[in-house]
């Protein structure tokens, strides 16, 4: 998915973005939050690449994507389910609606199904305490989720429409 | 549109200013006067609204409004955080000053119609009062015993509209501060003001920028921390969101006094809205000439810059941060030299909070004896608190400090949820403590709060209620210091591990009196070998709930029970002998450890129960009990 060289290779994309930048290495974080955007996730090359284009060690370029929890290194799902695991939320039944979720896309925290639609992740408070517990979807925040069935009809909403009619694109 | 002096702001104020007169005033005209009158509507647009749909009520409005011929005449606007967030979302119209809450889109035909049609107001979406029934239309018992400095323009004005910020005297504090104070003078109003950070340490601000001022150097930093990483806090957030300019103009301010041209703000990749109304903000004030060269023709300048965390609470902290915004490992560094000595690529920096910088403008406005007349002896001023938790009014709240917790959690927050019994208030975040219920009346303050184990911190303030186990709660917060060490130091590395797996051991009833022990010794062996205020405070949670919640451990220890029936290793399901029979119990046990025949008393295998309580949801005929 990679290496396309067509106008949208986000190689040349993120290129042009540190070419924008009045100052580069100092940068670091805002680069790999626009790569991670651009590609989905940080693996290996796209790490070295960054590395060459700031003329840094790539080990440098590991340091900090290995520190900030932010940045992944594993492929994700093309949807994201985060489960707010903040104060707020775990006093209001996070972890029930963790394990709700985890039975309905049958995969644990951390991973993705395996037909790479789904992945699942926590993160701690998305400042919406007031709704707890909430989750977020692709940066859409939902919130007051104790029933099964309104979690169920959420994730539906991200399903492909054509995964729920029976054929298969 | 540039503004060339001081003159332009107040003139540009005077143009606006009428648009604001009418908001909120102390003698609110009724609806049916208003009628006819041009109005505003002003939808709260903070995140928690947002997730439950205020940007489609802002759609309806226009639509509906366009229909009914009054689109002209009346005006719909995004506003920042109310504040009272349980009741979300929330919209009020001025000038009648009406509040409705918990609005849907699909109310907004019937509320255009009674309102500005009919001109009355639409009862069944006023404020009830839980005990007389009453509906109230404005000054709601929420905010009685409010005080709102930080918050003041939250839900007033649009945070998306600069000259909405410049009606309501935006910008006067730095026209003042550039044109008729020396920075040696905004020092003394500051120091005199007695205004301490909000971020935690409460530190007196005054004092910390006379220190970045007085290091020579021949250039300084002024950073702004959103960081906010308190998990179940959305003070900062909320400012951000609904009041961006403040704080920019508070930077600016805090820029010219300790001679720095460049700002920075670091706020969390988590906060997408309140980084676009950051945007928008910085946008406009340049384009008005309020950032820049040469501002309203003076001989400052200054730029600010936002920068982006990446999900690591340590960073929260100062010098973690200036690591991060450089660029590489948010760990932090030991003090000396603190950031007012070298900071920022070893320059002098002064980090200040979101929530200490919100309150620099009215403090240049008003006086600093204003503000410290506000308060207790040795905390100045109010604060901001995130009430959330098993309270009913989860929200926003803003109170002088020296209110009591009693107050804050009763008598704004209106009680505990579902009738229960409070049983615990926590502040300070993972840094924090347990409160129990003995302290309830004490005035909080911050000597007050570390006197009794606990701590300010930044505001955050989760209520517990009687079905909260305390050590699951203390094992709560450890996982979460576990996960956010950075670990640099092992005390704070290795030592948080090990009092996690001991608190674990506890929950699954496997625990030793020689356990408790061993967690306050660690514990105070953490506190004294970490290098950071995360390490040196991540034992509070425990300490605090060993000190005031010690039966609770005994009984997991000793008696082998959880009192509140949450951890699932020492719970017991049984049935007794109100079962019928009906086998619905063993028809739904995921583990198909209940056996009988059907119209005979059934029996759980406790060896294979795995205690997930299915059977206990199930029973029509209240025959299983937890214990
Ligand atoms: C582990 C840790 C996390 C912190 N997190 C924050 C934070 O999220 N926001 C904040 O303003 N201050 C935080 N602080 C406090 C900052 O180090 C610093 O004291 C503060 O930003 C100074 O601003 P103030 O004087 O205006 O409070 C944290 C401190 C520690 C030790
Ligand atoms: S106390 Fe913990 S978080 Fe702070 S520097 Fe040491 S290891 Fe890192
Ligand atoms: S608690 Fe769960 S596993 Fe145990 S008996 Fe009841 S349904 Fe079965
Ligand atoms: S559901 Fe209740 S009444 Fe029915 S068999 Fe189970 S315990 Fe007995
Ligand atoms: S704790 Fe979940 S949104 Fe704040």
């Amino acid at each position: 998915m990679c290496d396309n060289p067509s106008p949208y290779n986000p190689y040349q994309q993120l290129d042009r973005y540190i070419d924008g930048l009045p100052y580069k290495k100092e940068n670091l974080i805002a680069i790999l939050h626009h790569a991670q955007q651009l590609f989905g996730y940080l693996p290996d090359k796209v790490q070295r690449h960054i590395a060459a284009k700031l003329d840094i060690p790539s080990a440098k370029v590991y340091g900090v994507v290995s520190f900030y929890s932010f940045f992944t290194m594993k492929p994700r799902g093309k949807h994201v389910v985060n489960v707010c695991m903040g104060t707020a939320c775990f006093v209001r039944g996070a972890e029930k609606l963790q394990q709700e979720i985890e039975k309905q896309l049958g995969i644990k925290t951390g991973q993705t199904t395996e037909d790479g639609h789904f992945s699942l992740d926590s993160l701690r408070c998305i400042g919406a305490c007031g709704l707890a517990p909430v989750m977020m979807v692709d940066g859409k925040v939902y919130g007051r989720l104790i029933h099964p069935e309104d979690i169920k009809q959420i994730l539906d909403e991200y399903r492909e429409p054509a995964l729920k009619e029976g054929t298969s694109t | 549109m540039k503004l060339k002096t001081r003159d332009d702001l107040n003139n540009l104020k005077a143009q606006h200013q009428v648009l604001l007169q009418n908001r909120r005033s102390a003698q609110p005209i009724s609806v049916s006067e208003a009628q006819g009158k041009p109005r505003q509507v002003m939808v709260c647009g903070g995140t928690g609204c947002h997730a439950s749909n205020s940007p489609q009520i802002v759609e309806a409005l226009k639509a509906e409004l366009q229909r009914r011929g009054l689109a002209e005449q009346i005006n719909v606007l995004q506003t920042g955080c109310f504040g009272f967030c349980e009741k979300g979302p929330i919209l009020e119209v001025h000038p009648d000053n009406v509040l409705y809450l918990e609005v849907s889109p699909k109310d907004v035909p019937e509320l255009v119609e009674e309102h500005f049609i009919q001109g009355k107001p639409l009862e069944r979406l006023l404020y009830q009062d839980p005990n007389t029934e009453e509906r109230i239309a404005s000054d709601l018992p929420f905010y009685h015993s409010q005080m709102r400095i930080a918050l003041r323009n939250c839900s007033l004005i649009s945070p998306e509209d600069i000259l909405e910020y410049i009606a309501v005297d935006g910008y006067q504090a730095l026209a003042k501060v550039l044109f008729a104070m020396t920075p040696e003078s905004v020092i003394d109003v500051i120091k005199q003001s007695g205004l301490r950070g909000r971020g935690g340490g409460g530190f007196p601000t005054g004092v910390k920028w006379e220190l970045t001022h007085n290091n020579e150097a021949n250039n300084r930093y002024i950073i702004c921390n959103a960081d906010e990483g308190d998990p179940g806090a959305f003070m900062d957030r909320s400012i951000l969101e609904g009041d961006p300019h403040s704080v920019l103009e508070a930077m600016l301010i805090a820029g010219h006094t300790i001679g720095a041209s460049h700002g920075f703000i670091y706020i969390r990749a988590e906060y997408p809205l309140a980084i676009h109304r950051l945007e928008i903000a910085i946008k406009q004030a340049k384009q008005y000439g309020l950032l820049g060269k040469n501002i309203l023709s003076s001989d400052f300048c200054f730029d600010i810059e936002i920068k982006y965390g990446a999900g690591a609470f340590v960073c929260g902290e100062e010098t973690a941060l200036i690591h991060s915004i450089e660029g590489t490992r948010g760990e932090p560094s030991v003090k000396p030299p603190f950031p007012a000595q070298q900071g920022l690529w070893g320059k002098p920096t002064c980090v200040n909070n979101v929530e200490t910088l919100a309150n620099i403008p009215p403090i240049i406005l008003k006086g600093g004896d204003w503000f410290a007349g506000i308060g207790t002896e040795k905390s100045k001023g109010t604060k901001v608190f995130a009430l959330a938790g098993k309270v009913n009014n989860v929200g926003l709240v803003e109170v002088p400090m020296g209110t009591t917790l009693r107050q804050i959690i009763f008598d704004i927050g209106g009680g505990i949820k579902h009738h229960k019994t409070f049983k615990a208030a926590q502040t300070g975040g993972p840094s924090g403590g347990c409160i129990p219920t003995k302290f309830l009346d004490t005035p909080i303050d911050y000597e007050s709060l570390i006197a009794i184990g606990s701590m300010m911190g930044s505001g955050g303030l989760i209520v517990m209620d009687e079905s909260d186990c305390m050590v699951n709660i203390a094992k709560f917060y450890l996982e979460f210091t576990v996960d956010e060490s950075c670990g640099r130091c092992t005390a704070c590395r290795v030592g948080t591990k090990r009092l996690h797996e001991i608190l674990t051991k506890i929950t699954e009833g496997k625990g030793t009196l020689d356990d408790l022990d061993q967690l306050e010794k660690l514990g105070k062996t953490i506190k004294d070998s970490s290098l950071c205020g995360l390490g040196q405070s991540a034992p509070n949670p425990i300490l605090s709930t060993i000190e005031y919640f010690r039966d609770e451990y005994l009984a997991h220890i000793v008696d082998k029970t959880c009192p509140a029936g949450v951890c699932k290793s020492l719970l017991r399901y049984d049935i007794t002998d109100k079962c019928k029979g009906c086998t619905l119990c063993a028809k739904n046990c995921p583990a198909g450890c209940i056996t009988g025949s059907p119209k005979e008393p059934h029996i759980i295998d406790q060896e294979r129960c795995l205690k997930c309580g299915a059977c206990l949801e199930k029973c029509r005929f209240d025959a299983i009990i937890r214990h």
